[in-house]
């Protein structure tokens, strides 16, 4: 009956499951990064395009997570590998609060700071990166640690198209009405919720200016 | 030293050509003329939102005018090269701006470093610099949070110095500061400016700092230039609103001293 006991039996699985996971949330996290940092920059600078993108990102993740993947199904050279189809359902869902906090962190640049660099001459480049990228830092990592842990619980529905990850435990403790086993699935999850929040917090606050 | 008086033939350093500026349907500055020669200190004297800061930021190039045209140098800053421009001139912004991620160093070093000076250059002109705005040698490795409000306007106005430019836009580089800070600030600029004849434009709206300070004062009201002065002209100036200044500052004297005595 002991959740703990089964999970120590078969340690060999959960640590395969829980690895897999992790590639699913470190890459879709990753993906989002490159595409929704820049993204965020963009809108920033051009406040015209704020709304349309941001809408777009807002209305991806009001999709229902389990049909998003059923949507992703039928695309050609991404069906055939559900693990690729997963991180890119993970990836649309976490573009949201890596865009939208990329766009705040930047705006709330002290418009004092930005107008003393572009006045000593700074390229719209060097003003990007060496000012307000670096003020923005810990806002955009805050958006990411919301990301993170966000994709850690929507992981687990990937199992349900076969891309693996701890929501194999879950979805087989359902079938089996078998507590034990859906906890072997929910616990490590958790965890790595857990973990991921703490770490990027660390993280952000290391990177925090005053 | 006293090269002042020949001034009058040479190309003004800042010309400002029949300047007008409009925004959101607010018309800030309009009709401006002025020059400011290679040397002086102009102040610009006006009550808030008469368009001082708007004046400055056409020079930089932070703002282009909608009219009339501005030249550094004899040439038109709609012609310049914007990047080069803006790093051949020190601005010392209204509200400091100091960058809260970089030390103190980093940040009166800014300029040198992007425009590519050796690092061990860049160390020794910051020492420099400090010296020169009357700050320890030991603030250099401080952050913008960790100084008082009259340090980092020194370092600010240091920041400004660094490339050693000719031209130095200062908007209100003293205010928010108690007045004996005021002062001795005041007593080093006019130091500093002995030593470098940097052309200033000086923006305040104490008129005790504009006569202090200035070779000329242009008074500003409502987006337009009144008249400019040499601090002496102004004290005996009949134009209303200088008067008015001058009233103004000499009540606060007198009615202290009234206080005084009853
Ligand atoms: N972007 C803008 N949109 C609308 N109005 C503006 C804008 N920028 C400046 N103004 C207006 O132009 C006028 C001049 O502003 P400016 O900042 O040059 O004044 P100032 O003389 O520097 O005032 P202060 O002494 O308070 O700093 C003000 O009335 C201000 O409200
Ligand atoms: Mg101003």
């Amino acid at each position: 009956m002991n959740v703990f006991r089964y999970i120590w039996q078969n340690q060999g699985q959960v640590l395969e499951l829980t690895l897999e996971h992790l590639r699913l949330v470190g890459f879709s996290t990753l993906f989002a990064m490159l595409a929704g940092i820049p993204l965020g920059i963009v809108i920033a600078r051009r406040p015209r395009w704020n709304k349309p993108v941001l809408a777009s990102a807002n209305i991806i993740q009001t999709i229902p997570s389990l049909a998003l993947f059923g949507f992703l199904l039928p695309v050609p050279w991404l069906g055939e590998r559900s693990e690729r189809l997963a991180i890119l359902a993970l990836t649309l869902y976490a573009l949201l609060p890596i865009i939208r906090n990329t766009y705040t962190g930047i705006r709330g640049v002290d418009p004092a700071v930005v107008e003393a660099g572009r006045g000593m001459g700074l390229t719209e480049s060097q003003l990007l990166f060496q000012v307000e990228l670096p003020l923005a830092v810990s806002v955009i990592l805050s958006g990411v640690r919301v990301a993170v842990v966000i994709s850690v619980g929507l992981a687990t529905i990937a199992a349900a198209i076969g891309a693996g990850g701890l929501g194999e435990f879950i979805f087989r403790g359902l079938a089996m009405v078998d507590n034990r086993v859906i906890l072997a699935g929910a616990i490590p999850a958790a965890v790595l919720a857990l973990t991921a929040d703490f770490g990027v917090g660390w993280l952000e606050r290391r990177m925090q200016t005053r | 030293m006293l090269g002042g008086m020949q001034a009058t033939t040479a190309i003004p350093e800042i010309e400002f050509q029949d300047v007008s500026y409009r925004v959101a349907g607010t018309q800030v500055l309009s009709g401006f003329n002025l020059q400011v020669q290679s040397g002086e200190t102009l102040v610009l004297l006006g009550r808030s939102g008469s368009g001082k800061t708007t004046l400055l930021k056409l020079v930089n190039r932070l703002l282009t005018p909608s009219s009339g045209d501005i030249r550094v140098k004899g040439l038109s800053n709609a012609k310049a090269d914007v990047i080069g421009l803006r790093r051949s001139i020190g601005y010392v912004i209204q509200d400091v701006g100091l960058f809260p991620h970089f030390t103190v160093e980093r940040n009166i070093g800014l300029v040198p470093r992007i425009g590519g000076w050796p690092e061990d250059r860049i160390r020794a002109r910051v020492q420099e610099l400090l010296q020169l705005v009357g700050l320890a040698a030991d603030l250099a490795s401080r952050y913008p949070h960790q100084l008082s409000g009259g340090q980092r306007q020194r370092v600010g106005v240091a920041r400004a110095l660094a490339a050693d430019p000719e031209i130095l836009l200062m908007d209100e580089p003293f205010g928010a500061l108690d007045p004996l800070t005021r002062d001795e600030l005041q007593r080093e600029f006019l130091a500093l400016q002995q030593r470098l004849h940097k052309t200033v434009v000086f923006v305040t709206h104490d008129l005790r700092e504009a006569l202090r300070l200035g070779t000329r004062i242009a008074l500003m009201e409502a987006g337009r230039l009144v008249t400019v002065l040499t601090p002496r002209e102004f004290l005996q100036s009949s134009d209303p609103l200088a008067s008015a200044y001058v009233r103004a500052f000499g009540e606060g004297l007198e009615s202290a001293a009234n206080r005084g005595t009853s």
